[in-house]
């Protein structure tokens, strides 16, 4: 038996979930594992559509009625997968929150913010009215809101957009949640705001000793946010590692694709950003093989015939693809640079 | 008051100056003389002329127009050419039969269209949806007159339980006036009903894809409770501008209904003072149906305000 200590709060084994689109039936994520334990951060980075926030939605359990999840979701060993809604309901906003990327329309327009950071407060702790307002004004304090206890009563769109984010980020916290899960937080908001908020939920989940899944299309947050990471492409783990470790020897093509991609501070007037060639396939008509068979510059016909195993290139730190000899040789990372 | 309101106000009066004026336009433009009706085809000119001077009928447009006004406002709406009596009086008494039936009718447009619509949304795809949305479908094909006498056959002719017209007055207790109403309310109401369950519907299911529901459900809501505490009052706004714009078509529905169940409504009086060429009737029952009309719908543009926080706040 392990202990309650170095056991794993959450642990995903093999997920897969089927979506129904427009186009069809579509595989979104395919063979997902991870395990995370208490107080542990971890990255997820990959372009739109690469399953990040259909992963993170099937921890929440919020996949559309006709999505279908096959593999096991594990929280301090509780089967997730198949739970009924009713129980699921005891556990979102309770032991698993999430902050979701667009904070203007996040928030009921109808409703006080009061009222909203205080729902949690009243549904999983049975907080009279009176109490779940005095603990939401605390919330609204701690996250950085000017005057709480005056605007407690205001309504979202009385707010900026950084402070809508500050006040969904309040309604995540209320219960103390083991795992945060934050989706894009700072994509739709001001530059200057970004740091702000990253920041903020970093103080949080370390004062809380939280877990955290950020997902990020940004390599820059998730480097400076968060201990190890996962590169999602077409619905699949492509790359996983300490952040350290996959920063300082990237070696999957499209994470090294991605990290040249990224637009540089100092680079003369006029270079053209570095971009991956070809479009990120469409999830109902996957290529057999590996994922970025199609666009990789160093596929070759093996790469198509089969999906790739994880290969081991370094200390906890694994990438799906036969050629890491080729790719870890062009030595990309940050700290090669 | 704030400036919501008010502005709000200002654009009903100048509506129903707007009204009043087409009113009265239309009405004078009509042919036939209401003199000329009164006395019947064979009366001497003579006397046609004196009647025509006593109606105050050879007056000049602008002037009659003012005094019907003048009259309007302090409430002396002038004698019936048919009945001779008061014309407010004829009103008066109609109106206890038609408030009643269109509240009535109301309710039970409400009733039927939040259930059937949230019912929907709420199962959207699945059996009961596809069921219920194929009977409102069949619902907003009813001629309601027709729809009117098949309720007259099942619950009058063959079940007997409701009369098949008529109306038995207030003065024998509420529940006998209330019964006479309640097939003509029915028929009325079920057009409407059906209008409004597909809007409701589609009102609900446009909220039920925002992001806040996934917020909500996300805080640990269930999918019952987050219809109910957060997207209902989302949906509410669409529901009440076509519950506004319906009242309209009820009270136009009543003119039919009303003589379907031979009920001595509003609806009726206007029809028969049409007949009569009973303009002075005509006009100030149009006048009021349009003052109504406007009037519902400045409170659904107040009541907005109560639902929606975003609008108060531009106008404090």
């Amino acid at each position: 038996m392990t202990s309650p200590a170095t056991a794993p709060l959450i642990e995903v084994a093999n997920l897969g979930v089927r979506l129904n689109t427009s186009r069809g039936p579509a595989q979104a994520v395919r063979g997902v594992s991870f395990a995370l334990k208490r107080g542990e951060t971890l990255g997820l980075v990959g372009e739109s559509g690469c399953g990040k926030s259909v992963t993170a939605m099937s921890l929440m359990g919020l996949l559309p009625d006709s999505a279908v999840v096959t593999g096991s979701i594990k929280l301090d060993g509780g089967e997730l997968a198949g739970l009924p809604d009713a129980d699921y309901c005891r556990l979102r906003g309770n032991r698993i929150s999430m902050i979701f990327q667009e904070p203007m329309t996040a928030l009921n327009p109808m409703h006080t913010i009061g009222h909203q950071v205080a729902e949690p407060l009243r549904r999983h702790r049975k907080h009279s009215a009176a109490q779940a307002r005095k603990e939401a004004i605390a919330l609204l304090d701690r996250v950085g809101l000017p005057d709480p206890a005056r605007r407690v009563d205001a309504y979202p769109h009385q707010f900026s957009g950084g402070q809508r984010q500050r006040i969904t980020i309040a309604m995540a916290l209320a219960c103390e949640p083991d795992l945060l899960i934050a989706d894009e937080p700072t994509t739709a908001l001001d530059v200057t705001i970004q740091g702000q908020i990253l920041d903020l939920i970093a103080d949080l989940v370390e004062e809380r000793g939280m877990s955290m899944i950020l997902i990020s299309h940004d390599l820059g947050v998730i480097a400076e946010n968060v201990q190890r990471m996962m590169v999602m492409y077409g619905g699949t783990v492509v790359e996983s590692g300490p952040t350290d470790e996959v920063f300082r020897r990237m070696g999957h093509p499209y994470t090294q694709g991605l990290f040249r991609a990224r637009p540089k501070l100092g680079a003369r007037k006029g270079t053209r950003l570095k971009t991956i060639a070809g479009t990120v396939p469409e999830l109902a008509d996957l290529p057999s093989g590996c994922t970025f068979s199609e666009r990789c510059p160093l596929a070759i016909d093996a790469c198509r015939a089969a999906l790739p195993p994880m290969v081991d290139v370094g200390p906890g730190h694994f990438v799906r693809c036969i050629r890491t000899d080729v790719s870890m040789a062009a030595n990309v990372g940050a700290l090669s640079a | 008051m704030s400036v919501f309101v008010l502005r709000r106000l200002v654009t009903l009066l100048a509506t129903l100056v707007g009204a009043s004026l087409i009113i009265f336009l239309v009405l004078d433009a009509l042919p036939g003389n209401a003199a000329q009706m009164l006395m019947g085809a064979d009366a001497s000119p003579d006397a046609v002329r004196a009647l025509t001077v006593k109606l105050g009928l050879d007056q000049p447009l602008a002037v009659r127009y003012l005094q019907w006004i003048k009259g309007l406002l302090i409430g002396d709406l002038g004698n019936s050419y048919v009945y001779g009596t008061p014309v407010a009086g004829l009103i008066a008494e109609r109106l206890a039969l038609t408030v009643p039936l269109a509240i009535m009718a109301m309710t039970v447009t409400v009733t039927l269209a939040l259930s059937a619509g949230i019912y929907t949304a709420a199962n959207h795809n699945r059996l009961g949806d596809v069921g219920v949305m194929s009977l409102t479908q069949v619902g907003i094909a009813l001629p309601n007159f027709w729809f009117a006498i098949l309720l007259v056959l099942l619950f009058a002719v063959r079940l007997q339980w409701l009369s098949a017209g008529g109306f038995a007055g207030w003065e024998d207790g509420v529940w006998l006036g209330v019964r006479s109403l309640l097939l003509p309310a029915i028929s009325l109401a079920v057009v409407q009903a059906a209008i409004l369950a597909r809007v409701t519907r589609s009102a609900v299911l446009e909220v039920l894809r925002e992001d806040f529901v996934r917020t909500a459900r996300a805080k640990g809501l269930g999918k019952r409770e987050v219809l109910w505490s957060h997207v209902l009052r989302n949906a509410m706004i669409p529901v009440m501008t076509v519950m506004g714009l319906q009242f309209a078509n009820l009270l136009a529905g009543t003119i039919v209904i009303e003589n379907v169940f031979y009920l001595p409504g509003l609806g009726r009086l206007i029809f028969q003072s049409i007949a009569n060429r009973d303009l002075i009737v005509v006009r100030n029952c149009v006048m009021l149906l349009a003052t109504m009309v406007v009037i519902v719908n400045f409170v659904v543009d107040v009541l907005y305000a109560f639902i929606d926080p975003r609008i108060k706040v531009h106008d404090l």
